[in-house]
C-alpha cells in the first residue's frame, strides 16, 4: 500500500561513509529498510560499520547488489554528478537529499533525466518514506502510521507538522513523498498527485506548497480534471515580501508570478479544500474525505 | 547574490557587449578625476547605484527628484553627484527606508533610435534558460507581457546544446532589427549568454538594450543576480558583494548559517525550516499579529546558533515578543530546550516569549524548559502559540 517505496526496496546510499549520509543510512537501516549498498570512489571493498558494502561505483552496486533505489547524501559541488552517475546507471529511482545544488547544474540533469527511465525525487528534500517500510532520507520515522493519506511537500519540518497531525488524530499515510525546496526538481506537485492518484491503496491527498514558481497551479489543473479522490492543500508564505528568498532556493515571489495567493485561488478553483492555517491542514482534509 | 550596473557593465564589456563609457566613484573627492575622463560639451549621465529598480523615478530622502539625471555640463554633473551620494533613494523598490547611495556612476549619453528589452532567466517550468526579447524597451516588461504579449519573444535554450544560431535569428527576427544592426545585436546577445552560463547568473537584464541614431547596439543598464548556490565556483563574482546594500542583521545571520530575513512587523520568529518558518509567519498573521522576520536556524541548530539567532532578533528594536517553534525530528527538542536555556542565559530576554516544542523527546524538552526558571510561555500546537503571543504583545501594549 505505496508508491514508489516499501519493504522490497533495495538501497544504495551515495555517500554512506560521510557524517551525514552515514548517520542517516544508520536510522533508515533501524527502521527496517534494506540499505543494500554504499557508493563512496576510492572506498570501494570497504564494509561500512560491518554491515554494508562500499563500492567505488553505482555501476558496481547495481551488479553486485540489485540496487532499486539510491539516496544522495553528497556535498553540493559534486552532487549533480552523482545523480548523473546513477541515471547512467540506470537506477530507477533517485532520491537526492542534498541542499545548495546550482541550479545550472540541474538543468544539465534534467536533460540527462530526460533520456532516461530514471525518476528523480528532490533535491533539497526530506526523502521519501512508506510507513513501517523503507525510510530513504532524513525524516523522523516514528511519526509516520501505515495508512491510506498520501503527503507530498517541497518542504521538510512542514511535511512533519502534516504528518504528525495525521498521525495522532489516527489517519495513517500511505507514502510521504519530499519533493524539495529548490527550483528545478526531478519530480513536480503533478508528479506525485498522479502517483497517489493511480495507487488504490492511498484515498486522499495532501499537498503542501509554498510561493515561488507554478507548479501548485500545474497541479491544481490537473486535479480538476483527473483526480477524484479527496485532496487537501497548504501554501506557506501568504506573508513573505516579493523578490526575496525565503530560504528555499525556489520560494521567491517575483513580479507578480509565484505568490500564495495566486495558488490558493487555483487550489480551490480546481475544488482542493485549503487550509487557512499549518493548523488545519487535517481539519481542511477531513472537511472533504471521510475514512 | 545581486551587483551593481556599474559592476554588471564591467562583466558585459568583458564578454564582448557594448556599454557607454562610464567611470564609477565613492567620494566626492574623485569627481573631478573621473569627470575629466569624459569630453567637453557632451551629456553625461550621473546615476546612483543601489541593488534596486525604479531609480530614475525614485525620490531622495531630502526632496531631491531623480536618482537617475542628464547633465548637459560637468559642472551639473558634479552638482548632481554631490546631491546623490550618501544621499538616501527611495523607489518603489526600496520600501519606505530607502536605500543610501554609496557609489555614483558617470556614463556618457547615448543618442537614442529604439530601446529594447532583453533578459535571460532560468525558466522553472522548462527547466532550462529563457531569452526573453521586447521591441519595447525602457518600459515595465510585465505590463507589456500582460497588454501585447505578441510584442515579446521567447526562446528556450537547450543547455546541453547552447545557443544556436538559428535561435539568435528568431530574437533578431522577432525585434524587426534592420540588416545593418542585425549582426551587431546577435554578438550582443551571444555575449550575454556566455556571461549567464558561464558566471552561473539567475537573471542577467537589459532594459533597454539601445540601438543608438548612428545604428551602433549599446545596453544602457544592466541588472545581473548569481546563483548562490554556486558562488563557490566564482570567487571573482563573490568580491562583487556590496555588503552596504544588505541588512547588518543578515549578513552577521549568515555568519552563523542562519536564514533570516528582516521583516517590518514587532513579532519576532525562530523556527526549524523553511517552509514552517514561512508558515510560522503566516499564522501570526492571522491571528492579528504583525511578523518582525524569516528566522531558519536549519534541521541540526546547536546551541551558539540558537543563542546567535536570539542575538540577531533582540537587535531589532521593533521586537516586542518572541515565538519559538521547533519541530524536532532528528534533532531532538531537549537538545534545543537546553540551547534555549543557554541562549537565555547570554542573552537578556525582556520581552514575551511563547514556545512551542513538537516531536522526539518533547517531554525531556518541556521538563528542561519548565524547571529552567526562564519567564516563558509554552503552547501545544502552532496554532496555540501564535494566539498566545500576539495576545501577549497586544496586552503589553495596551
Amino acid at each position: 500500500m505505496s508508491v514508489l517505496v516499501d519493504k522490497d526496496t533495495r538501497l544504495l546510499v551515495q555517500g554512506i561513509t560521510g557524517k551525514f549520509g552515514g548517520f542517516h543510512a544508520g536510522l533508515s537501516m533501524e527502521y527496517g529498510t534494506n540499505v543494500a549498498a554504499g557508493v563512496t570512489p576510492r572506498k570501494g571493498g570497504q564494509i561500512w560499520e560491518d554491515k554494508v558494502p562500499v563500492f567505488n561505483t553505482v555501476k558496481e552496486a547495481v551488479a553486485n547488489e540489485g540496487i532499486n533505489a539510491t539516496a544522495i547524501f553528497v556535498p553540493p559541488p559534486f552532487a549533480a554528478d552523482s545523480i548523473l552517475e546513477a541515471i547512467d546507471a540506470k537506477v530507477p529511482l533517485i532520491v537526492a537529499i542534498t541542499e545548495g545544488i546550482p541550479v545550472r547544474d540541474m538543468t544539465e540533469v534534467k536533460t540527462a533525466l530526460k533520456n532516461s527511465s530514471c525518476r528523480l525525487v528532490g533535491p533539497n528534500c526530506p526523502g521519501i518514506i512508506t510507513p513501517e517500510e523503507c525510510r530513504i532520507g532524513i525524516m523522523p520515522g516514528y511519526i509516520h502510521m501505515p495508512g491510506r493519506v498520501g503527503v507530498i511537500s517541497r518542504s521538510g519540518t512542514l511535511t512533519y507538522e502534516a504528518v504528525w497531525q495525521l498521525t495522532v488524530r489516527g489517519h495513517g499515510q500511505s507514502t510521504c513523498i519530499g519533493i524539495g525546496g529548490d527550483p528545478i526538481n526531478g519530480t513536480s506537485h503533478t508528479d506525485a498527485v498522479k502517483l497517489f492518484n493511480e495507487d488504490p491503496d492511498t484515498d486522499a491527498i495532501i499537498m503542501i506548497g509554498e510561493i515561488g514558481g507554478s507548479a501548485e497551479e500545474e497541479a491544481a489543473a490537473y486535479i480538476m480534471k483527473n483526480v477524484k479522490k479527496p485532496v487537501a492543500a497548504f501554501i506557506a508564505g501568504t506573508t513573505a515580501p516579493p523578490g526575496r528568498r525565503m530560504g528555499h532556493a525556489g520560494a521567491i515571489v517575483s513580479g507578480s508570478s509565484g505568490s500564495a495567493k495566486g495558488k490558493i485561488a487555483a487550489l480551490k478553483e480546481a475544488g482542493i479544500a485549503v487550509a487557512e492555517t499549518p493548523s488545519e491542514m487535517v481539519d481542511a482534509l477531513l472537511t472533504i474525505y471521510n475514512p | 547574490m545581486n551587483i551593481h550596473e556599474y559592476q554588471a557593465k564591467e562583466l558585459f564589456a568583458e564578454y564582448g557587449v557594448p556599454v557607454s563609457k562610464g567611470v564609477a566613484v565613492q567620494s566626492e573627492d574623485a569627481f573631478n578625476e573621473a569627470l575629466n575622463q569624459f569630453p567637453e560639451g557632451g551629456t553625461i549621465v550621473v546615476k546612483s547605484q543601489i541593488h534596486a529598480g525604479g531609480r530614475g523615478k525614485g525620490t531622495f530622502v531630502d526632496g531631491f527628484q531623480g536618482g537617475v539625471k542628464l547633465a548637459s555640463t560637468k559642472d551639473e554633473a558634479r552638482d548632481f553627484a554631490s546631491k546623490m551620494l550618501n544621499n538616501t533613494l527611495v523607489t518603489h523598490q526600496t520600501g519606505p527606508a530607502g536605500r543610501k547611495v554609496q557609489t555614483i556612476y558617470f556614463t556618457e549619453a547615448e543618442s537614442i533610435d529604439h530601446e529594447y528589452y532583453l533578459a535571460i532567466l532560468m525558466d522553472r517550468e522548462t527547466s532550462q534558460p529563457v531569452i526573453i526579447a521586447s521591441t519595447e524597451g525602457g518600459v515595465d516588461i510585465e505590463e507589456v507581457a500582460a497588454n501585447t504579449p505578441e510584442k515579446i519573444t521567447k526562446v528556450y535554450v537547450d543547455s546541453a546544446l547552447g545557443l544556436q544560431p538559428y535561435q539568435l535569428r528568431a530574437i533578431g527576427f522577432g525585434l524587426r532589427l534592420s540588416r545593418s544592426t542585425f549582426k551587431e545585436m546577435t554578438q550582443a546577445l551571444q555575449g550575454l549568454y556566455n556571461l549567464f552560463w558561464e558566471k552561473d547568473a539567475s537573471m542577467v537584464e537589459v532594459n533597454p538594450l539601445i540601438v543608438t541614431e548612428d545604428g551602433k547596439v549599446i545596453a544602457l543598464d544592466a541588472k545581473v543576480g548569481f546563483d548562490d548556490n554556486a558562488l563557490f565556483r566564482h570567487s571573482d563574482i563573490v568580491e562583487l558583494r556590496d555588503l552596504n546594500e544588505e541588512d547588518e542583521k543578515e549578513i552577521e545571520a549568515s555568519k552563523f548559517s542562519l536564514n533570516y530575513i528582516a521583516l517590518d512587523g514587532n513579532i519576532a520568529c525562530l523556527v526549524n525550516g523553511a517552509g514552517l518558518a514561512m508558515s510560522t509567519m503566516d499564522i501570526i498573521k492571522h491571528f492579528g499579529g504583525e511578523p518582525a522576520n524569516f528566522l531558519d536556524v536549519g534541521g541540526g541548530a546547536n546551541a551558539d546558533q540558537v543563542t546567535a539567532a536570539f542575538k540577531i532578533i533582540l537587535s531589532d528594536s521593533n521586537v516586542q515578543g518572541i515565538l519559538v517553534n521547533i519541530f524536532g525530528g532528528i534533532m531532538k527538542c531537549d537538545i534545543i530546550a537546553e540551547g534555549i536555556i543557554e541562549a537565555a542565559k547570554n542573552v537578556k530576554i525582556t520581552v514575551p516569549l511563547v514556545i512551542r516544542l513538537e516531536g522526539t523527546n518533547v517531554e525531556i524538552g518541556k521538563k528542561l524548559l519548565d524547571e529552567s526558571g526562564l519567564d516563558l510561555v509554552s503552547a501545544d500546537s502552532l496554532a496555540d502559540a501564535a494566539e498566545k503571543i500576539v495576545n501577549l504583545v497586544k496586552e503589553k501594549q495596551a
